[in-house]
C-alpha cells in the first residue's frame, strides 16, 4: 500500500470540492473494495476523500411515484427497509445474495456499483491486465476464464461485474444521480452507467473525475414476482457463475437482467419483449452473439436454464 | 519403554478420563482471543521490526538484476534481503525447492527478497518498490500432457511405487464383468486459517524461533540445516497452530526468512505470508490423473484390481501416494498398482491432509460405485462382499482390526439406507433431484516414537513437557487425559506444555500419528514417574495405586504433593516400536453416507446430510475426535464440488491464489453431520490402544458426494471437482 492523506467531510459539495484541489483522489465509503485492491497496490490514490458521513443515508420517496435511494445507504439496511422489500422485493433479494453479512454492513448503495471486477488476473500485479495497466494485455482470454464474460466483452478485456444488487437495479430500471466538482448534478440511466470495455477496459463507468454519485433513483414499482436467482458453486459467500433477476407478471411479461456474464448486468429490452414466449427465446435475445472460451462456454446452457427455472417458479 | 508386545491391562484401561468427552482445556484460551499464535507474541522479545516477502513473478527462469535502490531508500526500512545477500543459503531435508530463490527461479511466488522496516505498512509498501529482471525459462506446468515422460518414483517413507500380486492382467482380460476408467483430482490448498508466521530473535549465535509448526524436531533441523548452523543453536517455539493440514509439517520461508532479516536488521524481525503469496509460495496436494480396472465375477467378487496413478512435482520431489489404500482394502487375488511421477514446474506438491488416500480414494470409491453398478448390486453390499481381514498382498499377515463391514451396515441403518432405490435419477423433491452415496473410509495407522517429560512438583501439580504440537485437534487435552489417568489425579492438576524444541521430542503432528503415538511417549513418561515416586517412597511400584490425587499401597495412602516431598520428581521416557506393525496391518476404517440434492435446472449441487461411521481404535476423547472427523467431512466436502487450484498452463501458477478465487465450504454448504464411533480398542497399536481419526475422516467423503450427485442424476462425474458445468449438458430439460 502506498502512504496516502485522508480527510473526511460532511456534505456533498465538500466531497466533490476536496477532490478539486486534490485530483487523483478517491472518494472511500464502506472500503469493503478500495481497501484491498490498496493494499495490492491496484488501486494507489495519493488522496482519500471520505464520503461516509456527509448524509445520503435516507430512503425517500421520489414525486413520481418511485424512490430515492441515498448513496450511503447500507446495503444491510437497504435489503431490511420494509418498501423495499414490499415494492422492490428484487432489490432485497440481489443483496442478500452477496457477501456476508458484515461486508453488507459496510457496504453503501453508491460502492456497491463502483465495486471492480474479480478476475483474478486483475488482483494479481505481476500479471498483464489492461483494466489495471492499459495497454498490458489480457491474460484472462486463453487463461483462466470459468468465470469470465461471454457478452460485450473486447480483445482487450472480458471482465465481468461482481455486484448482485446491480442485476436488481438494472431489471428494474434504475437512475443514478450525481455530482459534478462544478456543482453540476445529472441523472444516468443504469443502463447507460457502465462502459464497454472496448480497448479502454479500465475506463469503467461514464462518471467524469470527481462526479460523486448521491443517490440511486427506482421508478414507480411495477409489482409482479420478484424472484433472484444466484447460481454458484458453494451455497454463500461467493461471486455469482451468473445470476438472473426477474420481475414476472401475471400476463407472462416481465423485465430480466443477467448478471456473471458482461462487464454490466446484462439487460436487452427485445429480450424483455420475448419473455412471454419463454426462456429459450428470451435468452437468444439476451445472448446474442456471445462469444465465450472452453471454460466458459457453460454460461450459454445455465443462462437459459436458470431463467426457465426462475420463469416457471413465476408461475407458481 | 518398548512396546512390542500387545497391550495387556493398564492403568489407561480404568477410563476414569481417557474415553471421556472432554472439552478442550485449552479452549478457553482459544475463545477469549488469549492463545498466543506466533505473529502475536509481542511480549516474547522486544522491538521487533515487520518483513515483508517479495515474491517471484514468474515460474521458471532466472533473475537478471534486483535493483534495491527504491526500495532501501523506502521509510522505515531497516534492511532486505535476497538471495546473493544471504549467501551459502542451504535447503532443509524436508524442502524440495529453495526457501528463498534466486538467481534461480524454481516456480512462481518463490521467495526472492524480504524487506523489513519499522512498520508492517512501511515493509508492505517498500516491497513493492524492489525493481527485478527476470529471464524466463519454458517449463513444463501441465500434468495431462507430461503422462509419457513420467517416470517410476523411488520409494515414499518405504512405500514402494508399484505392487503387482497374482496374474492381473490375464484376470482382468478374462473377467466376465469389467470396469476400466479414467479420474482426476485437481491441486488443492490447505487453506488453514493461520498463515504461515513467524518472529526470529538471534542472540549472538543462538536463533529462536516463534513459529506456527506442526513438527518441531524435523523443522529445527531444517533451520539448522538451511542457515548452516548447528541444530542446537536452534529453538522453536510453537504453541498454537491455527491449522496446518500438512501445510504447516516443514519449514518455509516465514522462518528462513524472518531469521535472515533479524540477522540483516540487527534485531527481532516477525514474518507472515500474505494469503495471495501463501498458495504458491508453500506447498499443495498435487492433482492426479488415475486409471482404475476392476475385474469382478458376475456374482460380484473382485478378481482382478489395478490402480495407476500420475502425478507431477518439481525435480528431486515426489509422487501423490493415491494407490496405497488399494494394496489393502478389497480382496482380490489378482493385482496391480503403480505410480508415475513428472516433472512439473509448478509450486512444491507435498503432503495435505491424508495425502495418498484422500485423492486416491476419491477415484477408486467412485470406481466400485461404477462396478456395483455394472454388476446390479447394492454398493454396500458388494463392498462387504469384498471384505478382506488379512494384507491381500500378503495373506499371512492379518488385520490388527478391521471392522469396515460394521462401519458399512451400521451406516446403512442409521441412514436409511434401505429406502433408497438403486435406479439413480428418479428421486425427486420439487425442483431438486436427490440422491444418496456411500464410499468406505480407509487410512493407515502409523506409530511413531515419541518422548515426554512429566515433573510433580511440590504442589501435587503435574506438569506434561513433550515437543508435540496441537494444530486445532486437541493435543493438549488428550495428554492432560493421558497424565491425569496414569497418576490417579483430576484434570485440573496437569499442566501441559507443548511445541517447544527445549522438551522431548514427540511424533509432532501429521499422519494422524500424533494422538496415539504422543500420548504413548506421555504414557511411558508417566510409567517412569509413577516409579520414581514409589521408589522415593520404598514401596514396590507393582502394586502401587494411583488415584484420587493419592499414591495408595496396601494399608498406607500418601498425598502426591506429600511424595513430591517438597521438591519436584522428574521422569522422562520415550516410547519406542518393535514389530507389531509389520506382524499386523494397523489401519483405520470407515464408511460415509452423503444426501445430495441437484437442481435440476441450473445443476447447483447442495449436499443435505453427512454419516461418518469411523473404526479407529480406542477414541481418546469422543468429543475432539468427532471435532476432527466433521472438520475432515468438511473439507472432503470441499473437494467434492469446489476446491480446485486453477492451473494456468502457460505462466505455470495457480491463478486463484487468494480465499475469494479458492472455495472452501462455508457454513451453508453443510447442513447436518453425525459421527458414530465404533467401541473398539487396538492393543497392537500402544498402551493408549488408540489410533488416529483426523485424517480417516476426510477419506472417501468425496467419492461418496460423486455417488450420490451420480444417484440423484444418472450423471458420472469422474473429473473432481463436481461442478454444475460437468452437469448441464446431460441434465433433463427444464419444463
Amino acid at each position: 500500500m502506498k502512504s496516502f492523506t485522508y480527510e473526511r467531510v460532511d456534505t456533498p459539495a465538500a466531497a466533490t470540492a476536496a477532490f478539486a484541489r486534490t485530483p487523483g483522489a478517491r472518494f472511500i465509503a464502506g472500503g469493503t473494495n478500495l481497501l484491498d485492491l490498496m493494499k495490492l497496490e491496484i488501486e494507489t490514490p495519493g488522496h482519500l476523500i471520505d464520503v461516509s458521513r456527509i448524509g445520503l443515508d435516507r430512503i425517500e420517496p421520489t414525486s413520481d411515484g418511485g424512490i430515492r435511494i441515498g448513496a450511503m445507504v447500507r446495503n444491510t439496511d437497504l435489503a431490511a427497509d420494509a418498501q423495499i422489500r414490499r415494492d422492490y422485493g428484487l432489490v432485497s433479494r440481489a443483496l442478500v445474495a452477496g457477501a456476508s453479512g458484515q461486508l453488507r454492513n459496510k457496504a453503501t448503495t453508491a460502492g456497491n456499483l463502483l465495486q471492480r471486477t474479480r478476475c483474478p488476473y486483475f488482483y494479481d500485479t505481476n500479471q498483464p491486465c489492461n483494466k489495471r495497466k492499459p495497454g498490458s494485455g489480457c491474460a484472462a482470454i486463453g487463461g483462466f476464464s470459468r468465470i469470465h464474460a461471454i457478452v460485450g466483452a473486447s480483445d482487450a478485456c472480458i471482465a465481468t461485474h461482481p455486484s448482485d444488487m446491480a442485476v436488481a437495479m438494472q431489471a428494474l430500471d434504475a437512475a443514478v444521480e450525481t455530482i459534478d466538482t462544478a456543482g453540476k448534478t445529472r441523472r444516468i440511466a443504469l443502463a447507460d452507467f457502465y462502459r464497454a470495455p472496448a480497448n479502454t477496459p479500465h475506463l469503467e463507468t461514464v462518471l467524469a473525475p470527481g462526479e460523486l454519485i448521491t443517490a440511486v433513483t427506482l421508478p414507480k414499482p411495477v409489482g409482479g414476482t420478484h424472484i433472484y436467482h444466484k447460481v454458484r458453486d458453494r451455497a454463500s459467500y461467493a461471486f455469482a457463475l451468473i445470476s438472473v433477476g426477474a420481475v414476472v407478471q401475471r400476463d407472462g411479461r416481465g423485465h430480466v437482467a443477467i448478471g456473471g456474464v458482461g462487464y454490466k448486468p446484462w439487460r436487452i429490452k427485445a429480450a424483455d419483449a420475448e419473455l412471454p414466449r419463454g426462456a429459450k427465446a428470451a435468452t437468444a435475445a439476451l445472448l446474442a452473439g456471445a462469444k465465450t472460451t472452453h471454460e466458459n462456454a457453460y454460461k450459454l446452457p445455465l443462462v437459459e436454464r436458470t431463467l426457465a427455472s426462475v420463469l416457471a417458479q413465476a408461475k407458481g | 519403554m518398548k512396546f512390542d508386545t500387545p497391550a495387556t491391562n493398564n492403568p489407561i484401561d480404568q477410563l476414569k478420563v481417557v474415553g471421556k468427552p472432554t472439552n478442550r482445556i485449552d479452549g478457553p484460551l482459544k475463545t477469549t482471543g488469549t492463545a498466543p499464535y506466533a505473529y502475536e507474541r509481542h511480549d516474547v522479545v522486544p522491538n521487533q521490526a515487520y518483513g515483508y516477502v517479495v515474491g517471484s513473478a514468474i515460474a521458471k527462469g532466472k533473475i537478471d538484476s534486483i535493483d534495491l535502490k527504491e526500495a532501501k531508500a523506502a521509510p522505515g526500512v531497516l534492511a532486505v534481503v535476497t538471495a546473493a545477500s544471504a549467501e551459502m543459503l542451504g535447503k532443509g531435508d524436508f524442502n524440495t525447492a529453495k526457501l528463498l530463490g534466486g538467481p534461480e527461479i524454481q516456480h512462481y511466488h518463490q521467495a526472492i527478497a524480504l524487506v523489513v522496516a519499522e512498520s508492517f505498512e512501511q515493509a508492505r509498501a517498500a516491497a513493492a518498490l524492489v525493481r527485478v529482471q527476470y529471464t524466463r525459462a519454458k517449463g513444463n506446468f501441465d500434468l495431462a500432457t507430461s503422462l509419457d515422460g513420467a517416470v517410476k518414483p523411488p520409494a515414499v517413507f518405504g512405500t514402494e511405487p508399484d505392487s503387482r500380486f497374482g496374474d492381473f492382467d490375464a484376470a482382468f482380460a478374462s473377467a466376465p464383468v469389467k470396469l476400466d476408467a479414467r479420474y482426476t483430482t485437481p491441486d488443492h490448498s490447505h487453506a488453514m486459517m493461520e498463515p504461515h508466521a513467524s518472529i526470529a530473535s538471534w542472540d549472538g549465535d543462538r536463533l529462536t524461533l516463534w513459529t506456527s509448526n506442526q513438527m518441531i524436531a524435523w523443522s529445527a533441523g531444517d533451520v539448522a540445516k538451511t542457515l548452516g548452523i548447528a541444530k542446537d543453536k536452534v529453538r522453536l517455539v510453537s504453541p498454537y497452530i491455527g491449522g496446518g493440514f500438512g501445510g504447516k509439517l516443514f519449514v518455509r520461508s516465514d522462518a528462513i526468512l524472518a531469521a535472515l532479516g533479524a540477522k540483516a536488521a540487527g534485531r527481532p524481525v516477525k514474518v507472515a505470508l500474505p494469503r495471495p503469496l501463501m498458495i504458491n509460495n508453500t506447498t499443495h496436494r498435487p492433482a492426479t490423473i488415475q486409471r482404475i480396472r476392476l475385474g469382478a465375477t458376475t456374482d460380484g467378487k473382485l478378481t482382478a484390481i489395478g490402480h495407476e496413478s500420475w502425478s507431477g512435482d518439481l525435480k528431486g520431489g515426489g509422487p501423490e501416494t493415491a494407490v496405497g489404500q488399494t494394496r489393502l482394502l478389497y480382496a482380490a487375488p489378482n493385482r496391480m498398482t503403480a505410480m508415475r511421477l513428472a516433472v512439473l514446474d509448478l509450486p512444491e506438491g507435498n503432503a495435505m491432509r491424508a495425502p495418498g488416500e484422500a485423492p486416491g480414494l476419491m477415484a477408486l470409491e467412485i470406481a466400485i460405485d461404477e462396478m456395483a453398478e455394472k454388476l446390479g448390486m447394492d454398493p454396500v453390499a458388494f463392498r462387504v462382499l469384498n471384505d478382506t481381514q488379512v494384507d491381500p498382498e500378503k495373506p499371512e499377515r492379518p488385520f490388527s482390526q478391521r471392522r469396515l463391514n460394521e462401519c458399512l451396515s451400521i451406516g446403512a441403518e442409521k441412514f436409511g439406507w434401505k429406502d433408497r432405490n438403486p435406479k439413480p435419477g428418479l428421486a425427486r423433491d420439487g425442483r431438486w433431484l436427490v440422491g444418496t452415496g456411500v464410499a468406505a473410509a480407509f487410512r493407515n495407522n502409523i506409530n511413531e516414537k515419541s518422548a515426554a517429560r512429566v515433573r510433580l512438583d511440590r504442589n501435587g501439580l503435574v506438569i506434561v513437557e513433550t515437543d508435540m504440537t496441537d494444530i486445532g485437534t486437541g493435543s493438549y487435552t488428550i495428554i492432560a487425559q493421558t497424565a491425569a489417568e496414569m497418576l490417579g489425579v483430576p484434570l485440573t492438576q496437569v499442566e501441559v506444555r507443548l511445541g517447544d524444541s527445549l522438551f522431548p521430542v514427540s511424533a509432532g503432528s501429521g499422519g494422524q500419528w500424533g494422538a496415539n503415538s504422543s500420548t504413548a511417549g506421555v504414557y511411558a513418561a508417566c510409567a517412569q514417574l509413577r516409579t520414581a515416586i514409589v521408589e522415593k517412597l520404598g514401596l514396590d511400584p507393582a502394586d502401587a495405586v494411583f488415584e484420587k490425587g493419592r499414591v495408595r499401597l496396601g494399608g498406607k495412602s500418601v498425598a502426591l504433593a506429600k511424595a513430591a516431598g517438597g521438591g519436584e520428581i522428574v521422569a522422562e521416557d520415550l516410547m519406542e516400536y518393535g514389530d507389531l506393525a509389520q506382524r499386523f496391518q494397523q489401519s483405520t476404517f470407515g464408511a460415509h453416507f452423503v444426501e445430495a440434492a441437484v437442481d435440476a435446472a441450473t445443476g447447483e449441487i447442495r449436499i443435505r446430510r453427512m454419516l461418518a461411521v469411523c473404526a479407529a481404535g480406542r477414541i481418546l476423547n469422543p468429543k475432539a475426535a468427532r471435532s476432527q472427523v466433521i472438520g475432515a467431512m468438511t473439507m472432503g466436502a470441499g473437494a467434492a464440488l469446489m476446491e480446485e487450484l486453477a492451473v494456468d498452463k502457460r505462466f505455470g501458477f495457480f491463478v486463484n491464489h487468494d480465499l475469494a478465487g479458492y472455495e472452501v465450504p462455508v457454513h451453508a454448504d453443510i447442513p447436518s453431520q453425525e459421527v458414530i464411533f465404533l467401541d473398539e480398542v487396538d492393543p497392537t497399536t500402544s498402551p493408549m490402544k488408540a489410533k488416529g481419526v483426523g485424517e480417516l475422516g476426510i477419506c472417501g467423503v468425496a467419492a461418496a458426494v460423486a455417488n450420490a450427485v451420480y444417484h440423484a442424476t444418472g450423471i458420472r462425474v469422474r473429473n473432481y471437482p463436481v461442478t454444475l458445468d460437468k452437469l448441464l449438458d446431460k441434465l433433463p430439460d427444464v419444463a
